[in-house]
């Protein structure tokens, strides 16, 4: 039995990319926002945070995200009534869980700043917010920029795993093709180039962000 | 201007800083000198509370900075700090180092405080590097950088904590001479430092502190002819 393309809709299929790219890309940046106030928690001071970050990292590194995520989708209309778009359980999900990953890394960067750092700021008469925001972050990310573009590839990959709350991703739009035509391997083979080549783009602009870092000191 | 009180600093058990009193007058400029290991950088790091002292009291101008709840910000303003490994911020621009503070904490707006980081920069001796990153410069040049860095928020009083340390022989006098410079202008400075001639030099007032403890403090004339414990007269045979 020879490949037979002639009945994939591509355009339906590649209709995914969108989707797909819209929601990685949400993800990464509410996953990295909430993931910084996480690591600025866990390294906070007063005890009931830290714990309260530890407690967060450690529900959300130790559930399968196909839970989390069949959670959000199905069990918070029941709970609340709220009828939550897929594609919205999914960014939500997706974003707290990469942030209970993301603080990890943020906060072993900002344990990488070396001490003076801090001396330095402080001893200028510099807030600990603004000393966070404009002298540890930015050298803290500089840092874990290869662990941060990492992050965002496995949330394209995982976010696979969206197409079983019905959000029309490119699994799901591949899933459906199989059921119209019965053909398995050519909608597949092509999502699956697709994630490559979306992968690839992600791990080319995180190179070219980080030697434009480099290029600053 | 400034005042120590019976200060106290233990990390766990190790008490650092025993029943340490100091007084330190406006324009006055204070040697701290003694052993590696002896507490110079721990008195130093609570005379702007980088270290929390265990108890004791530390007056500056008068106010009583270890009492909970005086603004910390605002008297770390007023005492610069220099240290050893310069620390400037690696992701700013020499130029950049230099403004942030002022602009960032006390609100000086951009070009005013541009126009008197280059004159600062004008005064060490680095106004052809107000762009350049840190990384380029030497270890002089950086310190130089940060003491004007640190002088761009204006501060009373200026703490350095072993300037030249981290130094190679041929680049200490050109950090010497700016800090020498500033004793000049009146400015209170607090030098901790191994660099015994210096000391001898430019300061009004040395202070020996060994295993925690204060145990002299004199004029230079005195202290390096006629020291009068024989911890200092040890340390002087050593470093002299
Ligand atoms: N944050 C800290 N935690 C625990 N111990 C510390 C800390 N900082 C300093 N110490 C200890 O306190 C003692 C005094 O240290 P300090 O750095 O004040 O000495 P110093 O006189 O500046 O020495 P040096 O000439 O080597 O710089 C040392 O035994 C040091 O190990
Ligand atoms: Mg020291």
């Amino acid at each position: 039995m020879g490949l037979d393309f002639s009945q994939i809709n591509f355009g339906f299929i590649l209709g995914g990319v969108l989707v797909t790219l819209e929601f990685t890309v949400l993800s990464t940046i509410f996953g990295f926002i909430l993931g910084t106030l996480l690591s600025i928690i866990k390294i906070s001071k007063f005890a009931p945070l830290r714990w309260f970050g530890i407690a967060y990292t450690s529900v959300f590194r130790g559930t399968p995200l196909l839970v989390q995520v069949s959670l959000a989708y199905w069990a918070v209309p029941q709970l609340t009534g709220y009828d939550i778009p897929a594609l919205q359980a999914g960014i939500i999900t997706f974003s707290l869980n990469s942030a209970a990953y993301v603080s990890e890394v943020i906060r072993a960067g900002i344990l990488a700043v070396p001490a003076g750092q801090r001396d330095a700021a402080l001893s200028l008469g510099v807030p600990y917010g603004k000393m966070m925001r404009d002298i540890i972050l930015p050298q803290a990310v500089k840092n874990i920029l290869p662990a941060l573009v990492n992050e965002s590839v496995a949330l394209l990959k995982d976010s696979s795993l969206v197409s079983v709350i019905t959000a029309n991703d490119l699994m799901r739009r591949a899933e459906i093709t199989m059921s119209n035509t019965y053909r398995y391997f050519e909608p597949l083979i092509l999502i699956a180039a697709i994630y490559y080549v979306i992968v690839i783009f992600l791990s080319w602009i995180g190179s070219r962000l980080e030697r434009r870092l480099r290029q600053s000191d | 201007m400034i005042k120590v009180e019976h200060l106290h600093k233990s990390f766990g058990k190790l008490e650092v800083l025993s029943d340490v009193s100091l007084e330190i007058a406006k324009g006055e400029v204070v040697a701290l000198i003694g052993p590696s290991g002896s507490g110079k950088s721990t008195l130093l790091r609570c005379l702007n509370l980088l270290e929390v002292p265990t108890s004791g009291h530390v007056y500056i101008d008068g106010v009583d900075i270890t009492v909970k709840g005086t603004n910390v910000l605002k008297i770390r303003e007023n005492l610069g700090m220099v240290f050893q490994h310069f620390h400037l911020f690696p992701h700013k621009t020499v130029m950049e180092n230099m403004i942030y503070a002022p602009t960032k904490v006390k609100g000086v707006d951009k070009e005013t405080a541009k126009r008197e980081a280059m004159d600062l920069l004008r005064q060490v001796g680095l106004e052809d590097k107000a762009n350049s990153y840190p990384e380029t410069l030497s270890g002089g040049q950086k310190q130089r950088a940060a003491i004007a860095r640190a002088l761009a928020m204006k501060p009373e009083a200026m703490l350095f904590d072993e300037p030249t340390s981290a130094l190679d022989p041929e680049m200490v006098k050109e950090v010497l001479q700016v800090i020498q410079g500033l004793a000049h202008t009146g400015i209170t400075m607090v030098i901790v430092t191994h660099e015994m001639g210096f000391a001898r030099n430019v300061a009004d007032k040395i202070c020996f502190l060994d295993h925690g403890q204060l145990l002299e403090v004199s004029t230079p004339d005195v202290f390096f002819s006629n020291p009068k414990t024989e911890r200092a007269k040890e340390f002087l045979s050593k470093v002299l």
